[in-house]
């Protein structure tokens, strides 16, 4: 089984647009959304739900107003600013580590399992379809890629599918680390922006720390050829190979909108970059060869 | 010492988060542009990166801002003398933070949230707390405004307690923007919690609404005025202005699509650098948020 | 003879390996004697479902259970320092199942850790 994983370092390059039309050009694969915090493959993707579950993690504290006696003292403890001065819990602070109730006089306050999210498995047209959705300002999204990316590892086993697919999410934190862990090859979707080199820097020395082969292609290329260039020079210093660059295309929003991958738009220039692009990638790895 | 000619009264500052459920939707383009508009006709302003995973405002301000406070977090140290291996702390921490390991507290401050309740169990009184460096601030007088950036130890997995001691810091000006992280976990409820207005920027795509809907829920969840910013309008549908309306959200303002803005932004320039009358615009927008409207 | 723990994903000889230590499904606790041996299942449920710290809580399990030697995938930095810490020996690199890592153990086929071999997740 070969796990391939998508990443960005910045939001919005177009990490998800490639995801979609590599499932479609992979034709039979167990494709993973591991951007829990926002997630938007399933716009592009149809499926059908199969089974699906919460996500249960950590704990918050609960305070009965029968039995506060309205001491205070829970709210002098708390290092999280999460008793407000009427002495009610507000969740978005609590972090639940239950010093309000251990000292709590009256025994007014209990901690109660902390309900962070829901995930999915979906059945689509190339196979198991796994994604999830952490709830507002719930912590642990770390938890919940590794535990999606378990379900599809599951998926892929039962099924006999050789390849995962994972949209990553951005940025270069813990929620990241659960998703490119124990991938087989990085591909990282930039921009030639300023802030897209800047975080391409990033996500590459995430995935080079983790020994993950890795690769970058240039969405939006056209839009500055300086920067593109600077992107492609950095990654050759590096030694990171350059898959090519995609035209900024009209097309890609087009297909977003009726609710398809771009590569289902055969004429569009992006979808025609995105074919070589995926011939490029299986020539460099084994990824269909598992 | 108390500066008694210092008695002029000052204004409470005004806070605008910027923020976004998705990603490069432009927020950090936007919050400069408006932290820079204001200081240009004469504001004190403070623009705060909170973005603490991936700081990019100080590319755009031409600017490596100088090293100028830890930020820290309060981790258990045992005395080994006092301890008598009971393994109270143990039980007591809900982050798997203390482990047992042959009857001695092993501490783990990487995963310690600091919430001191180790300390408050141990019969003995042999934890006392010592700070643990979890990033910097680090800040810049630059482009007529104060800037100041969080940056997050490499390695390190919780933004929140940074975010906070940003917010706790920052320059005490007129204004104060901040460019929060992206999303709607916990970093940005952080960011956002005590600004007294968010604008939430999206672009015109169905990612662009599916995201929009999770931070307007996020917003609404805090409690906090809000109003949408559509940025590249025209490049997609019309669906996030009619969902607006139907939600009965205000959108402040729409900046148009053009490949002169995405090129200028590209080589590190500003959106006033390729638009210059906007500027007008912000100050405008800044102004009617906070009651001083013409 | 030491005891050992090899991390599983299930109960028996024939139980595949599990490449991870924190959330590993179990440990295969195994006693070596004169011409016998004998294992036996300790699951790692709990641990594998903590939102944080799994390694540390795995290295506390396996050390309260008087092991010595542990056998593994990969062992991340705070995990390695508990298990340190209790003076258990580290040996990574386990394929196959329970059977076959005590075989690849005692053939000398493992490699003895001395630092952590992958970063933490959280």
């Amino acid at each position: 089984m070969k796990q391939l994983v998508i990443l960005s370092g910045k939001g919005g390059t177009g990490k998800t647009t490639v995801t979609a039309s590599f499932a479609i050009l992979a034709g039979s694969c167990v494709l993973v959304d591991a951007d829990v915090d926002a997630a938007d493959l399933h716009l592009v993707v149809k499926h059908e739900v199969r089974e699906s579950d919460n996500f249960i993690s950590g704990k918050e504290a609960v305070i009965s107003e029968e039995l506060c006696s309205s001491c205070g003292i829970c709210r002098n403890l708390c290092r999280f600013d999460a008793i407000t001065e009427d002495l009610h819990i507000d969740p978005f602070s609590c972090e639940g580590c239950g010093v309000c109730a251990r000292a709590c006089p009256a025994e007014a306050i209990t901690m109660h399992d902390s309900d962070c999210g829901r995930w999915f498995i979906s059945d689509s047209a190339f196979g198991p379809f796994v994604h999830a959705r952490l709830h507002i300002a719930a912590e642990n999204s770390g938890k919940l890629v590794s535990l999606v990316r378990e379900k599809a590892r599951e998926e892929a086993e039962q099924k006999g599918i050789g390849l995962i697919l994972i949209d990553g999410p951005p940025g270069v934190g813990c929620p990241v680390i659960a998703a490119v862990t124990g991938c087989d090859a990085a591909l990282i979707v930039t921009e030639p922006t300023r802030s897209g080199l800047h975080d391409m820097k990033r996500a590459a020395e995430l995935t080079a720390h983790f020994k993950i082969p890795t690769f970058v292609i240039i969405n939006k290329a056209d839009l500055h050829d300086e920067t593109a260039r600077d992107i492609e020079t950095w990654c050759s210093a590096k030694g990171i190979k350059t898959l090519g660059r995609i035209p900024f295309d009209s097309a890609v929003v087009e297909a977003m909108s009726s609710g398809k991958s771009l590569i289902e738009l055969p004429e569009a220039p992006a979808a025609a970059a995105l074919c070589n692009i995926w011939r490029e990638m299986l020539s460099e790895t084994e990824l269909l060869n598992a | 010492m108390i500066d008694i000619m210092d008695n002029k009264p000052r204004r409470r500052p005004f806070t605008i988060a910027v923020a976004s459920g998705k990603g490069g939707t432009g927020k950090t383009t936007l919050a400069l542009a408006m932290a820079l508009s204001l200081a240009n006709s004469g504001e004190a302003v403070a623009l705060l990166d909170a973005d603490v995973e991936a700081p990019n405002a100080h590319l755009f301000l031409k600017t490596e801002p100088g090293q100028a406070l830890e930020a820290t977090l309060s981790v258990p140290q045992i005395n080994e003398t006092r301890c008598t291996g009971c393994g109270k702390c143990r039980e007591a921490c809900a982050f798997n933070a203390i482990v047992m390991i042959c009857g001695k507290p092993l501490v783990f401050g990487e995963l310690c949230h600091g919430c001191g309740g180790c300390r408050l169990v141990c019969p003995e009184s042999a934890i006392e707390e010592v700070p643990r460096t979890t990033g910097w601030l680090e800040s810049a007088e630059t482009n007529g405004l104060s800037f100041m950036r969080g940056r997050l130890k490499v390695g390190e997995a919780k933004s929140p307690p940074l975010i906070r001691t940003l917010l706790k810091n920052a320059p005490q000006r007129d204004w104060i923007i901040i460019d929060s992280p992206p999303g709607t976990s916990c970093p940005v409820i952080a960011a956002v919690r005590r600004a007294d207005f968010v604008l939430l920027v999206t672009e015109p795509t169905p990612f662009g609404l599916n995201d929009l809907k999770l931070a307007v829920g996020m917003v609404r969840a805090v409690g906090l005025p809000f109003g949408v910013i559509v940025n590249r309008a025209g490049l997609g549908d019309r669906e996030v202005q009619a969902w607006c309306r139907k939600e009965n959200i205000p959108i402040m303002m729409e900046i148009p699509f053009s490949r002169d803005i995405a090129r200028t932004y590209a080589g590190g320039g500003t959106l006033l650098d390729a638009d210059p009358d906007k500027m007008k615009v912000f100050v405008e927008l800044a102004l009617s948020l906070a009651g001083r409207g013409a | 003879m030491p005891k050992i723990a090899i991390t599983v994903t299930a109960e028996g000889w024939n139980a595949p390996v599990d490449e991870r230590f924190g959330r590993a499904a179990g440990f295969a606790l195994v006693e070596l004697g004169e011409g016998k041996r004998s294992i036996s299942f300790i699951p790692n449920s709990q641990n594998r479902q903590a939102a944080q710290g799994a390694g540390t809580q795995s290295a506390e399990t396996v050390a309260n259970a008087g092991v010595e030697v542990l056998l593994t995938g990969h062992v991340g930095p705070k995990a390695f320092r508990a298990l340190k810490a209790a003076g258990i020996a580290i040996y990574t690199g386990i394929s196959g199942d329970a059977e076959n890592a005590l075989r690849d153990y005692e053939a000398g086929k493992l490699i003895k850790s001395t630092d952590a071999d992958v970063e933490s997740h959280w």
